[in-house]
């Protein structure tokens, strides 16, 4: 198998599976790409989630495209991409001509009851293996609270803050305040 | 022809200006279905929903609905692809400056500032489908009786996928799809 199917592959089964906005993805990430395949590292599928964050389009996409891009430049980004869309565009497809009431259906409200939580206890479990390599010292503990109960406090308020402007603040702070051996 | 060409123009835009995933997107949505009448306001709040219950994100299931409209499977095909490629070309740029200046000591501060705020910003989406996924408000507003609170179901499921996982490692695309069945068979 070459690389780029090897890509293409790995990424169609992410993208078949990536229910619930891209952060239940990183679960799937950490233990494919980075437990199975060593693709990439913890640090960096962090990184790659907060740059995600500021620059426009679909997280999970940008996501896929640096690692794509680490692995085989220009080629691995399209085969990346190709692999995480090619699911969700035929289910799309699909419920466009055949079942435009899918959401509605009993069995996949059901079904999807499970899921979230699942999605739930994946996304702690991974919070719980980032948080050993993103809170290094009481400064970090502190952005993190800082970051957290902003987000928490806008939820109840009638008034929010784009998420991008918490992330830029947060790599200003980094680098008012932050220690270089880090990363 | 000519609607292809729209077709990519409208959702290239709407892929370039979107910042910040999902619903980022709807503002733009709505402004296509205005201007083209391609999908109504409704088609949208039901791809919302569709989102909600299929792998894709919303932005790309919605370029992927209003191409087939449009254009047959050509055009949804071409209308994803659409809003995924802007992104595509900034990662690419952003991706090589960052090989450059990996070790650079302000790209590293940076980073240090940034892993928290990744880690904060995965939590809450955690605590939001926490909030959908383990508790029922509605039905606790209705009844007022605090066990209608909590959806035990889910937190049994819950407490046996964490079991499981700790056992035997499972993958989490079995995870999720085991998940999906018991959803069904005990009606969640």
């Amino acid at each position: 198998m070459t690389r780029l199917t090897e890509i293409y592959l790995a990424f169609l089964k992410i993208g078949s599976v990536a229910f619930g906005g891209g952060y239940a993805l990183l679960p799937i990430l950490q233990q494919d790409l980075e437990e199975k395949r060593h693709w990439t590292t913890t640090e960096e599928l962090m990184d790659y989630f907060a740059i995600g964050q500021c620059t426009p389009g679909v997280i999970a996409l940008n996501v896929s495209t640096f690692i794509g891009h680490k692995l085989a430049g220009i080629p691995g980004v399209l085969a990346a991409t190709a692999g995480f869309l090619t699911v969700p565009i035929i289910l799309i497809l699909l419920i466009a001509a055949f079942l435009t009431n899918f959401a509605e259906l009993t069995i996949v409200q059901h079904a999807f009851g499970g899921i979230r939580v699942c999605v739930c206890v994946l996304i702690i479990n991974a919070v719980l293996r980032l948080w050993k390599k993103a809170i290094v010292n009481p400064l970090a503990l502190g952005l993190y609270i800082a970051i957290f109960g902003i987000m928490l406090l806008t939820s109840v308020l009638p008034f929010s803050v784009p998420t991008f402007v918490l992330v830029i603040a947060a790599a200003v702070f980094g680098l008012l305040f932050g220690r270089e051996d880090a990363a | 022809m000519m609607t292809y060409l729209r077709l990519f123009f409208e959702f290239f835009k709407t892929g370039l200006f979107a910042v910040g995933g999902g619903l980022a997107t709807l503002p733009f949505l709505y402004e296509i279905s205005d201007n083209t009448h391609w999908y109504t306001h409704a088609d949208v709040a039901n791809m919302i929903a569709v989102s909600e219950s299929t792998p894709g994100a919303l932005g790309i299931n919605m370029s992927t609905y209003a191409g087939y409209i449009t254009g047959g499977i050509a055009g949804g095909i071409l209308a994803s692809f659409s809003l995924a490629l802007p992104s595509l070309i900034i990662i690419v740029i952003v991706a090589r400056s960052l090989e450059k200046f990996r070790d650079n000591k302000y790209v590293n501060r940076a980073f240090f500032g940034l892993r928290p705020a990744s880690v904060a910003m995965i939590s809450m989406a955690g605590f939001n489908v926490a909030k959908t996924a383990l508790i029922n408000i509605p039905a606790w507003q209705q009844t007022g009786v605090l066990n209608d609170l909590f959806s035990w179901k889910a937190w049994l499921l819950a407490a046996g996928i964490l079991i499981i996982d700790r056992k035997w490692k499972l993958n989490p695309v079995m995870q999720i799809g085991i998940a999906a069945v018991i959803g069904i068979v005990f009606q969640f």
